[in-house]
């Protein structure tokens, strides 16, 4: 018999459990912190949080090695050195807080637009945001314009939703599953959980990607599509589905404003809707042949009518997709996919939603007042990220796939994507943006929004952009998420004008968040003929020691994600899913503790404290006092609009869902409850919520708007029109006459595609490759990157070519690689992927770093071997003798164009490292231990 | 020689799905965290921020592309790896000291650490490379099916399974009693042919994979679909005729 010890199945796994919110991407899982003698000692997912219902990714379990990271700061920095060099000296916060004040204090009572403050992936908008509007600075805004503001404005514009934040599939009854251009880190765990959901029942899966990795690799089917095509093939798609007669007719007549009269008259109104008296556009009603206003009484709208020579927005639709140009045949070539393949695909999609209708015995009531006894679905949905979002056509590609499911009927319905409150929330229901600075006083309203036409542009009257970074002028008139990668370009440029401060948070810009990464490194070092700094001072805040700190004149050091509080708001971008309304929190489940330096503090409590020493509007109280001790006081006592702040949870008296007065015991409810709140929608309010008027008196009643507010899905984009008709030189706002042809081109109110910009500015055959990036799904913030787990699992990043590629050019196994673009060079390692798009070639992003930062020693194999294709990638257009500096960027909302990266590779000298090759920076807290060997309560 | 239990009353073990493993290793860092901190000596990390860091690890996800040869759209698998829990454990038998065992309840192998000498045969001995050298502690590590979970009166029921299968977040991982022709996890195996790896080395491993399921069948149109056009729309007025016809039925 075989000896065995007696053995502890039983031990005691912690003394407490703490719940709060994962940091480590932007899913915000719920989490279980298990302490042992005060100390973390182990991160699970918490079962009973909405999002990830006790999964976790590998991110969020080694979030406990972000939390010890070695490359913590400990103490507020003052630079000593030349910038970039990282040579600091540690001050008191105080001193810390005394010398931005210096520096800020003088601006606002100024040149508030002296100061630009932008922020990185923090997810506290509507806090840094309300910050900014009181400083007074028109030079805000958030990560989304180098991130995925095409996906986020398409949808909004569109439907009143996008993907990810705003909605999902409805998992439970989907049956057929189609993505495009998803990488594995968006989102995250709700998707990972959901294909699973799909593969257990035997739904099949669609994946639309150049690289067949992640979710795409466990795809039922795989379409390699060529960078940049994503529009081509669904618009390919749609002209199946017209030729098939397989689109929802009823749900186009009831829900979107396919039978609306489009103005056929030359004059300023071409293009608009036919509209009554009352300006309400007009349809033409079966029963009498005649106009109507869309919603009077019983009214019958006739989707394909002419009247006059005016034709409905489906008449027009059908016209432009049934084109041959629109064909499977005409796009197979350019997209790398079979033309049989497209029809495939197209037919499934069709017998999916028509023969597999689903219908719930779920009464419900319309907007209309008409009482429906089911809820008839079709269960097809659809995902898409950045992959087809961060090209210069990537905002009509979002639409067309927005077109696509609304033709399909597959929007808010059962089986189909779904929206997560606060959406649906069409563009009229956001605020217009403002940019309107006075010295000593706040802006004139929020900084970011929905321009429904050309009067709601940030220019001056000279045509000059009122923001630094050109947002919501005619570059990019709809750039609702502003363009972060063009601020420090265009402050070293001092174009539209030079700034004093810059304000950075939590956004690794002298790193991998910025294109043309050298040159923004040279920019931000860059002195004029006096010596002084072009860009005279940086003041940035982060919780480690990243590329970005080296470039600071004043380092404000940030908590990590346990030892602070947030709150992930309705009034930003919430947790909430189709369901349930849920918002959460994070609190300290462990106090900040840098023993022997000044230590740090969360970066929303130092903005507070900064504002109120500023003596902000909103941040002072009668007596000039600090109005907020710190964020955890702001969170509950702040008020948006009387009754409705931050949190949602246990407002007034503990029972207030949504609307109530602040509720001093909140922040302990949401503890008590495991650091969420959920309030589940009615079942007869689940779906059709832009029309359903129980959804809508649900609403209203939780605060997510003031009045019921029904709206028809924008199949035409009338907005865009109104650009286009500014174009062509009506109305009194014009765009300048370098923008008329790409404003009319591209700014279409009906979906198009058009190739991306640098397909045109480049040869093609000098850079006959497309190149782009992912982030893998183990790592997703830069400073995954120096997590001790995360970085053996991806310590370097190869860039990873097809075997056509392969073997054209003789690589063999450990080769390098010279990649070059119109742009720069760059060495880098190789490796052989055949389950990629022959023409593409593609590396995980922002594994890569610099010598010296993040506390890896500077051999690290990141920066020996890791590399950043940003490089390559320049947020300017190649230059085309006019003078003038294009960006790189979205026609419509300015969102980087980092896809549309293009090539040429030849093989190098065998062996490291990658090019460039930058000097080491210092460290300004050392380096990272020898040995990890993690065991608490021992 | 360690001898190996002539049977055990109960098989556990995982099936690891691998049409649904999206590869993003969850499983690899949740295992990290639990057993660094629970079953025997904490698994190091040495040059943990340097140029070649290499840590212990229980569980590791590879993944496999595959090429067909008829030039059939390439496939990538995801494959996690841990120790399978073999009934005949050749990692058992080389162990001189009886530090390496099976045991009898439920057929979980482990390393007694206490014994362990760190002579390393074991890893030697197991096939799938699936047991790891400690280099701080000098002991051999493996998966222990989270034996100080699954059996954990301290935790609730809902987890007293491995701490790779709780974070899964595909599902693509199951945890249960092989030897019960009724559990979930046999009726997975039945159902979705779930498979021994390398079953030529005799080792009969517990643990089993289930298959990805054929991929990129939807190559061609149904040949039915010109029969979807009701009848055939031609151009934009055979469209609008559509329309007409298509009103008519609402």
């Amino acid at each position: 018999m075989p000896r065995q010890p007696a053995l502890d199945l039983s031990p005691a796994v912690s003394d407490e459990i703490r719940k709060t919110t994962c940091y480590m991407c932007a899913c915000r899982c719920g989490i279980n912190v298990h302490l042992k003698d005060g100390k973390v000692a182990y991160i699970e997912g918490n079962r009973d949080h909405p999002i990830n219902r006790g999964v976790l990714c590998a991110k969020g379990s080694a979030g406990i090695m972000q939390h010890l990271s070695p490359a913590r700061l400990r103490a507020p920095l003052k630079r000593v050195g030349p910038r970039g060099a990282g040579q600091f000296e540690e001050i008191g916060w105080d001193e810390a807080l005394d010398l931005a004040v210096s520096w800020l204090a003088p601006i606002r009572a100024k040149a508030p637009e002296k100061l630009a403050f932008f922020t990185g992936r923090d997810q506290s908008q509507s806090f840094t945001g309300w910050w900014a509007q009181a400083y007074g600075t028109p030079n805000y805004a958030a990560h989304g314009g180098f991130c995925s503001v095409n996906m986020a404005a398409a949808g909004i514009y569109t439907m009143g939703g996008a993907f990810w934040e705003f909605g999902q599939p409805d998992w439970d009854r989907t049956r057929l599953f189609m993505i495009f251009g998803v990488a594995e880190d968006h989102d995250s765990n709700p998707i990972k959980m959901g294909l699973g959901t799909l593969k257990a029942r035997g739904a099949r899966v669609i994946a639309v990607n150049p690289v067949r990795t992640g979710y795409n690799a466990i795809a039922d089917d795989w379409l390699a599509i060529t960078p940049g095509t994503d529009g081509l093939l669904i618009l390919a798609l749609v002209h199946e589905l017209f030729r098939l007669g397989r689109i929802d007719l009823d749900y186009l007549i009831r829900y979107t404003n396919a039978p609306f009269l489009v103005n056929a008259a030359e004059g300023d109104a071409k293009g608009l809707f036919l509209r009554d008296d009352d300006g309400k556009p007009l349809v033409i009603d079966r029963r009498t042949g005649a106009p109507a206003a869309w919603d009077a009484p019983g009214v019958q709208p006739d989707p394909g009518a002419q009247w006059l020579g005016h034709r409905t927005v489906l008449h027009l639709m059908a016209e432009r997709y049934l084109s041959p140009d629109n064909a499977p045949e005409a796009v197979a070539d350019r997209c790398g996919i079979p033309a049989a393949r497209i029809r495939a695909v197209a037919a499934e999609l069709a017998r999916v939603a028509f023969e597999e209708e689903i219908t719930l015995n779920q009464p419900w009531t319309d907007f209309r007042g008409h009482r429906h006894e089911t809820m008839i679905g079709r269960p097809v949905s659809f995902h898409a990220m950045r992959g087809i979002s961060a090209h210069s056509n990537g905002f009509q590609t979002a639409r067309a796939l927005h077109m696509l499911q609304i033709l399909l009927g597959s929007v808010e319905v059962p089986g189909g994507f779904r929206f997560k409150p606060p959406y649906p929330k069409p563009p009229e229901a956001h605020p217009r943006p403002h940019a309107r600075a006075t010295p000593g006083a706040p802006l004139d309203g929020p900084h970011l929004g929905y321009p429904l036409g050309p009067e709601d542009l940030l220019v001056g009257d000279d045509g000059q952009a009122l923001r630094i970074d050109k947002a919501f002028t005619w570059d990019n008139p709809m750039s609702a998420h502003g363009l972060m990668h063009m601020v420090i370009s265009n402050a070293h440029a001092g174009d539209p004008y030079k700034i004093d401060t810059l304000f950075l948070y939590m956004a690794n810009m002298a790193w991998n968040s910025s294109m043309n990464t050298s040159a923004v490194m040279r920019m931000l070092t860059d002195t004029d003929e006096a010596g002084e700094y072009v860009i005279p001072r940086i003041i940035y805040s982060d919780a480690y020691s990243s590329e970005m700190v080296a470039y600071a004149d004043l380092v404000l050091p940030d908590t990590t994600f346990l030892e602070r509080h947030d709150c992930i708001s309705l009034l930003d971008r919430p947790i909430c899913e189709a369901e349930a309304m849920a918002d959460s929190i994070r609190w300290p489940v462990v106090e900040p503790d840098r023993p022997g330096h000044a230590g740090v503090r969360g970066f929303q409590s130092v903005l507070l404290d900064l504002g109120a020493r500023l003596g902000l509007p909103g941040m002072v109280n009668d007596a000039g006092k600090a109005r907020y001790r710190d964020y955890a006081d702001y969170i509950v006592n702040h008020e948006r609009r009387p009754g409705v702040g931050p949190l949602a949870g246990w407002r007034g008296d503990g029972t207030g869902s949504g609307r109530g007065a602040p509720n001093p015991d909140q922040l302990q409810r949401y503890i008590d409850n495991g650091g969420f709140f959920l309030d589940p929608i009615p079942e007869e309010a689940q779906f059709f919520k832009p029309w359903n008027a129980a959804y809508q008196d649900w609403a209203v009643a939780r605060g997510l708007f003031d009045a019921p507010a029904p709206y028809l899905f924008n199949l035409y984009c009338e907005p865009l029109r109104k650009f286009q008709l500014a174009a062509e030189g009506h109305g009194h706002r014009q765009p300048p006459d370098h923008l008329r042809a790409r404003i009319r081109e591209t700014l279409d109110p009906l979906p198009l595609w058009y190739p991306p910009f640098e397909d045109e500015r480049v040869d093609i055959g000098q850079f006959p490759l497309h190149a782009l990036t992912q982030r893998p799904a183990a790592m997703y913030h830069s400073w995954g990157g120096q997590n001790a787990w995360l970085r053996q699992i991806h310590g370097m990043n190869p860039l990873y070519v097809s075997r056509r590629v392969w073997q054209e050019h003789g690589f063999a196994e450990g080769d390098w690689a010279w990649l070059t673009s119109a742009h720069g060079r760059i060495k880098v390692p190789v490796a052989r992927m055949d389950a990629l798009n022959d023409h593409t070639v593609w590396t995980w992003n922002a594994i890569g770093k610099r010598r010296g930062a993040w506390a890896l020693s500077p051999d690290a194999p990141e920066a020996e071997k890791g590399f950043l294709l940003n490089h390559l990638i320049h947020e300017l257009l190649p230059p085309r003798g006019d003078g003038l500096r294009w960006a790189n960027s979205d026609p419509v909302t300015g969102q980087a164009a980092w896809y549309d990266l293009r090539v040429g590779i030849e093989k190098a000298p065998p062996g490291g490292p990658s090019h460039p090759l930058h000097p080491a920076q210092a460290s300004p807290v050392g380096h990272g231990p020898e040995t990890v060997t993690l065991k608490t309560g021992r | 020689m360690t001898a190996l239990p002539a049977d055990t009353a109960r098989k556990l073990g995982l099936v690891i799905d691998l049409d649904t493993c999206v590869g993003c290793h969850a499983c690899v860092i949740a295992c990290k965290g639990w057993n660094t901190e629970n079953y025997g000596a904490p698994l190091a990390d040495t040059d943990a921020y340097g140029p070649a860091p290499e840590g212990t690890f229980l569980n590791r996800v590879h993944s496999y592309e595959m090429t067909p040869e008829d030039g059939a759209v390439p496939m990538v698998v995801h494959f996690p790896k841990s120790c399978l829990h073999c009934e005949n454990a050749p990692c058992v038998t080389v162990c001189p000291t009886g530090a390496s065992y099976k045991r009898v309840e439920d057929g979980i192998v482990l390393v007694n650490e206490e014994d362990c000498i760190g002579c390393g045969l074991c890893a030697w001995a197991c096939p799938y490379g699936a047991r790891e050298m400690d280099a701080v502690a000098g002991v051999m590590k493996k998966c222990t099916l989270c034996v100080d979970r699954i059996h954990n009166q301290n935790l609730p029921e809902e987890d007293r399974e491995p701490a790779c299968v709780r974070t899964c977040p595909a599902g693509a991982r199951h945890f249960g009693d092989l030897a019960d022709p009724d559990s979930a996890v046999s009726r997975l195996v039945a159902d979705r042919g779930g498979m021994d790896l390398m079953p030529e080395q005799d080792t009969r491993p517990v643990n089993k994979y289930l298959p990805p399921r054929p991929r990129d069948q939807l190559r061609e149109p149904p040949e039915q679909l010109a029969a979807l056009c009701e009848p055939t729309t031609d151009g934009l007025s055979g469209f609008l005729g559509w329309i007409d016809r298509t009103l008519g039925k609402i």
